[in-house]
């Protein structure tokens, strides 16, 4: 299975009734294709909506309805839109449950880089910085390495997004958890082996007294 | 309260249908403009505020005139640069921009390269505090307080301030001589109603210009929006432009 794929379904499982999430793009837009069905959540986008579903089918497009990424979406019954303050207030503000977000590095402390690679790539940080900023909880899904380079540092050569810890660590080779004390290391693909993972990640990891195979 | 005493007035609203009325006809005053006369008042070298986001919501008609009529030197005020040949991005891509204040501009690479070229400048801004700071400029508010980007580069020239044991940046309130702006319909009195996702933007936007015109895809008589369904009312919009 592709990468993105497996990282998707692990991510899938972090989801619990009830929440209200904001989905980033690339691979965490993927999440919605394994959420488990007896899971409900509430998608919000930035660009305003709650209640935000994948388009029902071809044909029903809207050009006003359409997710972070100006692609076209649907909307659940009993969704809402509103304008780009209130949206950021939502994230800012402690309302929204969980982001998901694709990374470019993540260190020690649990840092995140996202938005930009200075002298080459410059997009922007969109809404990447308040959502990680203001999300209650934060999951960085991504690759583990880049053109076999490792993406878990030791501490970020790239521009953070922001000082804040993110929670979660998703990646193709294993779920890892940032602390106080350092990275931790809980779960790995039954793809891989344990010096897999260590030789493609740059940063220290705990290995958890309750390492599991991920479940993918 | 009409802030342009040079507005133009229109008869909107005379129910032609019915013979009787012809004496009933209502003048209303609404500022409806043609998209020359629009974009005629916007010089060159203006701060331009523009709604949307990645196209969805921007005021097409009005951004087609822009590149048509050519206004340059223009500073734009946008979430984003959109695409090469949607919203923003076509002011982008004819070079009429000198500097963009906007969250993104990874879907435009007209905009970076005309950025590495320094032909155009390029400010970004986290987007939910691009949109405070535009709030603060039409509200009234002498800045905002965020904790977004405390401790990263765009905090080094940023004064932070502790508040309650949590550090938050000051960001300063951002106006502009004009905003185009994008809505759903609009009433003979300048009341706006947007659509969907269209809307981000745009109603900030329209507390925060000099001067602020709305394209509209439709005008509706006075009294046919209900007070309760207004998003932005009308005594925010100075001209209305409809859409082609």
């Amino acid at each position: 299975m592709d990468p993105k794929f497996i990282i998707a379904k692990r991510v899938a499982k972090e989801l619990k009734n009830g929440q209200l999430v904001n989905l980033g793009i690339g691979i965490p837009t993927l999440v919605v294709d394994y959420i488990p069905k007896d899971i409900k959540v509430l998608f919000q986008s930035e660009n305003g909506i709650i209640g935000m579903s994948p388009l029902p089918e071809e044909g029903l497009e809207h050009p006003d309805l359409t997710n972070a990424g100006a692609n076209y979406v649907g909307a659940i019954p009993g969704a809402a839109c509103f304008d780009s303050a209130l949206s950021f207030g939502i994230i800012r503000g402690g309302h929204l449950d969980l982001t998901v977000l694709g990374g470019l590095q993540v260190d020690e402390e649990g840092h995140l880089a996202n938005w930009m690679v200075p002298g080459k790539l410059i997009p922007g940080m969109g809404g990447a910085m308040d959502l990680v900023t203001g999300a209650k909880r934060v999951i960085v899904a991504m690759t583990h390495t880049t053109k076999g380079e490792p993406k878990i540092v030791k501490r970020c050569t790239l521009p953070l997004t922001s000082i804040r810890r993110v929670d979660l660590i998703v990646t193709e080779m294993a779920v890892i958890e940032p602390s106080k004390e350092g990275l931790i290391l809980k779960e790995i693909s039954p793809e891989v082996t344990l010096e897999d993972v260590l030789k493609s990640t740059e940063a220290s990891l705990i290995i958890s007294k309750d390492l599991k195979v991920m479940e993918v | 309260m009409i802030r342009n005493l040079d507005f133009i007035r229109y008869i909107i609203f005379k129910n032609s249908e019915n013979e009787t009325s012809k004496n009933k006809e209502e003048e209303i005053a609404v500022r409806l403009l043609n998209v020359e006369e629009a974009i005629k008042m916007i010089p060159d070298g203006a701060i331009v505020m523009i709604g949307g986001f990645l196209g969805v919501g921007s005021p097409n008609t009005l951004i087609d005139e822009i590149i048509k009529q050519k206004r340059s030197n223009l500073t734009i005020i946008a979430n984003d640069t959109a695409f090469p040949d949607k919203g923003v991005g076509k002011i982008i891509v004819n070079k009429l921009a000198k500097k963009v204040i906007v969250s993104h501009i990874g879907t435009n690479p007209e905009t970076q390269k005309q950025m590495i070229e320094r032909f155009l400048e390029v400010e970004l801004v986290p987007q939910g505090t691009l949109v405070e700071k535009i709030r603060a400029g039409g509200l009234g508010l002498g800045g905002i307080l965020t904790p977004t980007g405390v401790g990263t580069i765009i905090a080094e020239d940023k004064q932070i301030m502790n508040i309650e044991g949590k550090d938050y940046m000051l960001e300063l309130p951002l106006k502009a001589d004009f905003a185009i702006i994008k809505a759903k319909r609009s009433d003979c009195n300048g009341n706006l109603v947007y659509s969907l996702t269209a809307r981000n933007f745009n109603p900030i936007m329209a507390t925060a210009a000099s001067t602020v015109i709305a394209e509209v895809e439709e005008i509706l008589p006075v009294g046919t929006i209900s007070p309760d369904e207004v998003h932005t009312p009308g005594i925010f919009i100075d001209y209305i432009v409809k859409s082609r």
